[in-house]
């Protein structure tokens, strides 16, 4: 990075990046920790990507080709810890490390050496994790939920797996301790709490989801940890423990953890609409107010993954009705874009269009949510790829897109280049239609009677399996582009301006800042009107 | 050409749907007043939704229409309208009001088990079924049918496509009489399972060390399949369900022969409990029983699968102590292995722990007789 600029020479020397790959071991600076979080989380997307490829290839047709029905399940599991612990969570920590000290005018995050330690627990955590696939037995093979029984029967893979959760765990808690210090002292004067940019407020909302439910987590595990080698009986009926009890713990952690992967994602849809509608976010207040519902209700909705397990209808119903509401809140933040839209003069850039596409399939996928949180339908619902693909909807065309589209969308700002315009196009129509090439039919499938996790179906789910995996592989290699107009700009192209995007300036402090910015930033807070 | 066929089909979404005749779109009405309750609370929902969707996408699309840029639309400069927002709060909660109630009516009918005319216990297992009929006594075992089995294997010489009904298709299919109120009650044997056939209109997980229950009431002879729904293992997506539904007359009858069959069945296991059987008896007897009972997880030569199922070639149970081996047959191992004491009878015991001990290259040369069997 060549980011001199008149302010670094005159006042401070020697301020900039340190040489050579130490740079990186070594760094405390949030831009480099911003950078490692964004490479780490591109190139566990590929492989979680190609997992879920070994996936689809077997599920082409009826009958097994190419994997073992055991190694199947390892691939199923691995996919979606890797693809919610690797992708999604480090790319949404990039991105808090880039934008949040920048928006808010912050010299950088308030405890750099945590923020460095933080990002370097998560190669050897991803290692432990990615090792089991060596071991005798291979990987763990329940299911990202781990549900005991089932996880106990594995191979040597246990230990490694729950201490890799463990290492995840207390990266994603340090990250989240680091951010809401940050927000909460290192505002600029007169960046008061309802001025902060949206993303700002998502990620601080999802933070206390985070230091809430990691722990949770982490001593689930370990329970399953004590039942395996030291012979307690948590979840052992035999012992007098419960197998439901843990699935009790595990979605008390669950629920929110996946809007601790969709709200961050708001937090970029609602930055990215108001620049390419050329008009302020509708309803900012309901939107932080919505924000922080959404984050209250994921934790008294847990149990609504277990509608089958046999709950007191008391229990039943009260999970239907609190599910139900969420409803509300998000409706609110799916209104107030379209209302941000409505008379706007909008241009579609390729952070446009991947904005747009989310709220149409992100709500989509807040349809089947609603069906879902209606208990009587779920028992035909429940554990069929109707499921699978309600939350590959959210996921994918939600998640994933409102990472993309916040790439593109600040790519010019991190590297000081334009990116290829025409490639990403290419890259978002090829991208906005396999993804639902590969989802749509799986409501079909699922609503017909197939069940997830399978790796062989009967012959009526042959067409829409072959269909999804169609889409799977286009979907897939569509993201070679991705990563190939990213270094592109990374190493040249066109120089961008400040502001980058027409009127930028006004949706948001990083805007005054040179492309690329120099390596500190706000050293001299600016005064915020 | 069967390639052919399915592309054709993954393309063209259904026009060349009669590829596979039982091809569908949506949930099955199913075949209990219960079934078609869920499947009418399923419509209604999905109708809501269509609604608001088209309402909303259309927005969506007007203003991607019409306030572009490029059209010289200059962009208005409103962020808050508090009455429209309050709006679109309550509206959505009236409207989520309206799903509550039928859902709640529906829900209060699914979990009433009381005044039931007969109970059949489900008992999951890796990896298949166990049903016992509390009423009649009946208690049988019911897996994938061989056929099925056979075609799944990996690089199967034979097509999924010359199987009838591949994959949901069993050995002893569950026969149960309509127009009954059947109470169902599950439990596991080894991890949790769930059992759901589609038509009944419910699923319901099978915890080892506990019971829950569920009901049904079918109103129309015929055959009705479905799958485990709970992610259990390795063979997973291979313990299908049938159920059998027939006139109470037909139902009765079943139930004679069954009772007989297992009459004699029970009298032939006596008779071998007290015979002596050579060691080429038991070898025979033992691999029927072992490729039964035992190959899904320790695999037909003896080799498990390492690091999930302990080989029985040249182990230390099968190559040691004939006591312990006999135990943990009869016992299983916790979560991890089921035990055999209700399931097979003393002759089967005896023969496949002797097929153990002396098949897969193990050469103990001891064998056990069933009278040794407790």
């Amino acid at each position: 990075m060549s980011a001199v600029t008149h302010e670094d020479v005159h006042a401070h020397h020697g301020h900039g990046p340190a040489e050579g790959l130490l740079r990186w071991v070594f760094t405390t600076n949030h831009k480099d920790i911003g950078t490692l979080y964004l490479t780490i989380a591109l190139v566990m997307f590929f492989v979680g990507g190609a997992m879920s490829l070994v996936i689809r290839a077997e599920l082409f047709e009826p009958g097994l080709q190419f994997v073992d029905p055991a190694f199947f399940n390892q691939m199923t599991t691995l996919h979606a810890l890797i693809m919610v612990f690797g992708a999604v969570m480090p790319a949404f920590a990039g991105l808090a490390n880039w934008m949040i000290p920048m928006m808010i005018g912050a010299p950088d995050m308030a405890l750099p050496r945590l923020n460095n330690w933080s990002f370097w627990i998560l190669p050897f955590a991803f290692t432990l994790l990615a090792s089991t696939l060596f071991m005798e037995g291979g990987a763990p093979a329940a299911g990202w939920t781990l549900y005991p029984p089932l996880v106990l029967q594995g191979g040597n893979h246990l230990p490694f797996a729950i201490f890799s959760i463990h290492l995840l765990g207390l990266s994603s808690i340090m990250a989240a301790i680091n951010i809401i210090v940050t927000i909460f002292n290192m505002r600029a004067p007169g960046m008061t709490m309802m001025k902060l940019p949206m993303f700002v407020w998502t990620w601080l909302i999802t933070a206390f989801l985070l230091i809430l439910v990691m722990p949770v987590f982490a001593g689930a595990v370990t329970m399953l940890l004590t039942d395996k080698f030291f012979g307690t009986s948590f979840f052992n009926a035999a012992g007098g423990g419960d197998p439901v009890l843990y699935q009790h713990l595990f979605w008390f952690f669950g629920h929110p953890e996946v809007y601790i992967l969709i709200l961050p994602s708001f937090g970029v849809i609602s930055t990215i609409i108001p620049t390419f509608a050329r008009k302020p976010l509708f309803g900012y207040s309901s939107m932080v107010y919505a924000t922080a519902s959404i984050g209250f209700l994921s934790f008294i909705v847990w149990a609504h993954h277990q509608f089958t397990v046999g709950m007191p209808i008391a229990g039943e119903l009260y999970f239907t009705y609190a599910t139900m509401l969420i409803a509300v809140p998000t409706g609110v933040k799916v209104f107030n874009w379209v209302a941000t839209m409505w008379k706007g003069a909008m241009t579609f850039e390729t952070p446009m269009l991947f904005a747009i596409a989310f709220v149409v399939l992100f709500t989509f996928g807040g349809f089947t949510g609603l069906m879902m949180s209606i208990s009587p339908a779920d028992l035909q619902y429940h554990d069929t790829y109707f499921i699978v693909a309600h939350f590959h909807y959210v996921l994918v065309p939600g998640a994933v897109f409102a990472l993309m589209a916040g790439t593109y969308y600040w790519l010019p700002k991190w590297t000081g280049h334009m990116y290829d315009e025409k490639l990403a196009k290419l890259h978002f129509w090829l991208t906005a239609i396999s993804v639902n090439v590969l989802f749509f039919p799986q409501h079909f499938s699922g609503l017909a009677g197939m069940p997830r996790r399978i790796p062989d179906y009967a012959l009526q789910f042959a067409e829409f399996n072959a269909m999804s995996s169609i889409g799977a592989f286009i979907f897939g290699f569509s993201q070679l582009i991705f990563a190939y107009v990213i270094i592109k700009a990374v190493r040249g192209g066109e120089k961008a301006t400040d502001e980058v995007w027409e009127g930028a300036k006004e949706h948001g402090l990083e805007w005054t800042l040179p492309s690329p910015p120099p390596y500190h930033t706000w050293e001299i807070a600016p005064e915020i009107k | 050409m069967k390639k052919t066929k399915q592309l054709l089909g993954a393309l063209g979404l259904g026009i060349v749907g009669e590829a596979h005749a039982d091809y569908a779109l949506n949930m099955t009405q199913g075949v209990t007043q219960l079934s078609r309750d869920i499947y009418d609370l399923h419509m209604y929902i999905m109708w809501v939704c269509v609604a608001i969707g088209i309402g909303v996408y259309g927005l969506i699309v007007y203003s991607i229409m019409h306030h572009r840029k490029s059209k010289g639309a200059i962009p208005a400069h409103f962020h808050e309208n508090t009455k429209l927002e309050m709006v679109w709060t309550i509206i959505p909660f009236l409207i989520l009001l309206a799903m509550a109630v039928p859902a709640t009516k529906v829900m209060i009918e699914a979990y009433d088990t009381s005044a039931s005319d007969m109970t059949i216990k489900v008992t999951g297992y890796q990896w298949k079924w166990r049903y016992t009929y509390l009423d009649e006594g009946i208690d049988f075992f019911s897996s994938l049918d061989a056929k099925s089995n056979e075609a799944r294997q990996l690089g199967s010489k034979l097509s999924p496509e010359s199987v009838d009904h591949y994959l949901l298709n069993v050995d002893n299919p569950l026969v149960v009489p309509v127009n009954k109120k059947i109470r169902f009650v599950f439990t596991g044997a080894d991890v949790i399972h769930s059992w759901w056939v589609p038509a009944l209109g419910w699923k319901k997980d099978t915890i080892p060390g506990f019971v829950t229950d569920a009901w049904a009431k079918i109103e129309k002879p015929g055959v009705y399949r479905g799958q485990c729904a709970e992610l259990c293992g390795r063979d997973h997506g291979f313990m299908p369900i049938v159920v059998e539904a027939k006139s109470e007359q037909d139902y009765k009858a079943w139930v004679v022969a069954r009772k007989a069959a297992s009459e004699s069945k029970a009298q032939a296991a006596d008779a071998e409990a007290t015979k002596t059987f050579t060691m080429d008896e038991l070898m025979a007897k033992g691999q029927e029983v072992y490729n039964t009972n035992c190959a899904a997880c320790h695999q037909a030569n003896g080799e498990g699968i390492p690091g999930n199922f302990p080989a029985i070639r040249g182990s230390a149970v099968a190559t040691g102590p004939i006591d312990a081996h006999l135990n943990l047959v009869l016992q299983g191992k916790g979560s991890m292995m089921s035990g055999f004491a209700g399931s097979l009878s003393k002759a089967e015991v005896a023969a496949v722990v002797t097929y153990q001990r002396n098949g897969f290259g193990n050469s103990k040369g001891d064998l056990l007789q069933p009278s040794q069997v407790p």
